[in-house]
């Protein structure tokens, strides 16, 4: 659906260029939420911005659904830019305009009809859950609502890819995840194709289906949600997921604590229905060794169970080692800490 | 320094020269909007363009317009009596001093309507850019509507230096207040009549101040 070839994007000549996106290659396929994790400055903002060419490659290809976006004259690219819908930090609506007219807005660009803008925005105002709010100017509302009028508004053209641009980062944890349950209806109910650029772990892990981490102007490390969040291999990554599911000091406080003669602390990954069985208790009764649980977490990702435990065996040598063997055996991601 | 005696001032003149000002300020108003309002659009885009030979043409009209702004009113309504002439026929009366009123006043409300364009979201114009706005499309549902408020404060503003450039018109031979002020008050120590024309001219900003600043409320909906 979106295909970004050796994207690159320096601002600045001379020796005050600075290189936001250097040679960056990423595919994103039809219906599904693709995610871009970034810190700020990796690139992620002037990544998504380009896809609809706000912001123009210095080299590279952007196709978006078989099309070459940097190729396109003008009015082509006015033309093709009405099926890519966007929403932004800060939502950027028309001030001016009532939450009725903001959603108008594109479908007036495009010239519709009177009568085919009047059905399509009350169909989208009830879909965003704003019924009662058409005639509301913009600084009338809070930002879950105008975040709303904005997914409204891109909505409107009926696209077949929408680019969210920080779309939750300015507003409070409750609201942000309303807003990711909308994108999250909105995607499965019309397959719409959704790309979104975040520095919040949670975001992704929320509603994404495949992520990739951008730092320093390049793709780092890139996949299906679980298998990234899960089994990290880059250290931005791993920063990422850190701050989401482990905490580094406690860690190490229960680490320096130590066990009871030969012990062996390891990392047991759960991912699927498996997360809820009781795997680890029966493998334990069976080698007979003890276990004390470190830290953990038992959560989803996007639908998908998952559980990480940090657990310390203690007992024969030989039998920690059997209840490893037994634990990978029974499908479980073990890895030993220390 | 003698009495005041408002007994002999000739009201029916004063009513004719209210009139004319008023005429005046309408005529070269509408004119300066017409003129100005395109103009600050240009600029705006212009100042904001990537391309270097437009940059070059903005850097010519903007210079433009600052001489026009700096060279004082009084200089530049002389110089452009042979203007007037060629256009509205004569260079005095109400509708010798239109062209002149006009080009004073333009390119400072075009500088106005710049600064209230700029004064418009960037992030909005993207978003618009973002939904395949054309150009047009741009200046006329996004940067009017949204400068709205400030549009009209600049509005607001023009007309009242519109009021005190009909004044100064009286002394190439304008019509309305100012040249009563001056013909009466400065050249025939006709002081009553000096000051019922600045009161009524005072008045005149006041009202103009008052509604558009309701304009303008009404409108800001931030």
């Amino acid at each position: 659906m979106i295909e970004l070839k050796e994207l690159t994007k320096v601002y600045g000549k001379g020796s005050k260029a600075a290189i936001a996106l250097s040679g960056l290659n990423l595919s994103i396929k039809k219906g599904e939420i693709f995610g871009v994790i970034g810190h700020s400055g990796a690139g992620k903002s002037t990544l998504i911005r380009c896809i609809n060419l706000l912001e123009r490659p210095t080299a590279g290809e952007v196709w978006v659904d078989g099309v070459e976006l940097t190729a396109l004259g003008k009015g082509q690219l006015q033309e093709k830019r009405r099926k890519i819908g966007m929403i932004f930090q800060h939502f950027n609506l028309l001030s001016s305009a009532t939450v009725y007219d903001n959603i108008a807005f594109p479908l007036r660009l495009a010239g519709t009809s009177k009568s085919r803008i009047d059905q399509k925005v009350k169909e989208l105002l009830v879909l965003v859950g704003l019924e009662n709010h058409a005639n509301k100017y913009p600084a009338q509302l809070s930002g879950g609502q105008k975040q709303r009028v904005g997914v409204a508004r891109a909505l409107a053209s009926d696209p077949d890819v929408l680019l969210c641009d920080e779309a939750t980062s300015a507003l409070d944890p409750q609201t942000t995840d309303s807003i990711l349950r909308l994108l999250l209806d909105i995607n499965r109910k019309f397959h719409l194709t959704i790309v979104l650029i975040t520095h919040e772990m949670h975001v992704i892990q929320s509603i994404c289906d495949r992520v990739a981490v951008i730092h320093g102007g390049g793709i780092v490390e890139q996949g299906e949600v679980t298998e990234v969040f899960l089994k990290p291999k880059h250290e931005v990554t791993k920063d990422f997921i850190r701050s989401e599911t482990q905490q580094e000091g406690p860690l190490r406080a229960a680490l320096e604590a130590g066990g009871r003669g030969d012990t062996k602390a390891v990392k047991i990954t759960f991912l699927g229905q498996k997360t809820y069985e009781s795997t680890l208790s029966e493998v334990v009764r069976g080698t007979g060794v003890n276990f004390a649980i470190l830290q953990g977490t038992i959560s989803t990702i996007k639908d998908v169970p998952y559980g990480q435990l940090i657990v310390r065996f203690e007992g024969e040598p030989g039998a920690i080692n059997d209840t490893i063997t037994e634990l990978a055996a029974q499908g479980l991601d073990v890895e030993v800490i220390s | 320094m003698g009495g005041l005696n408002f007994n002999d001032i000739n009201w029916q003149e004063m009513g004719e020269a209210s009139g004319a000002t008023l005429k005046m300020l309408a005529y070269s108003g509408i004119f300066t909007i017409i003129l100005g309002l395109p103009l600050g659009i240009v600029l705006y885009l212009w100042g904001r363009s990537n391309n270097s030979i437009i940059r070059v043409v903005y850097s010519v009209l903007s210079l433009a317009v600052n001489i026009l702004r700096s060279v004082p009113f009084l200089i530049l309504m002389v110089a452009l009596i042979p203007l007037s002439k060629t256009i509205m026929g004569t260079s005095i009366g109400v509708l010798g001093t239109i062209p002149a009123l006009v080009i004073g006043a333009a390119p400072f409300f075009a500088r106005l309507v710049e600064t209230s364009l700029r004064e418009v979201d960037r992030g909005v114009i993207e978003a618009a850019q973002g939904m395949g706005a054309s150009t047009g499309q741009i200046v006329m549902r996004v940067l009017l509507p949204e400068a709205r408020p400030g549009l009209l404060a600049g509005v607001t503003i023009t007309l009242v230096t519109l009021v005190s450039y009909t004044a100064m018109s009286g002394m190439i031979g304008g019509g309305g207040l100012g040249d009563l002020a001056i013909r009466y008050g400065y050249y025939r120590y006709e002081k009553e009549v000096m000051i019922i024309s600045v009161v009524l001219m005072v008045i005149l900003v006041q009202l103009l101040q008052m509604a558009g600043d309701r304009l303008v409320q009404y409108f800001t909906r931030k």
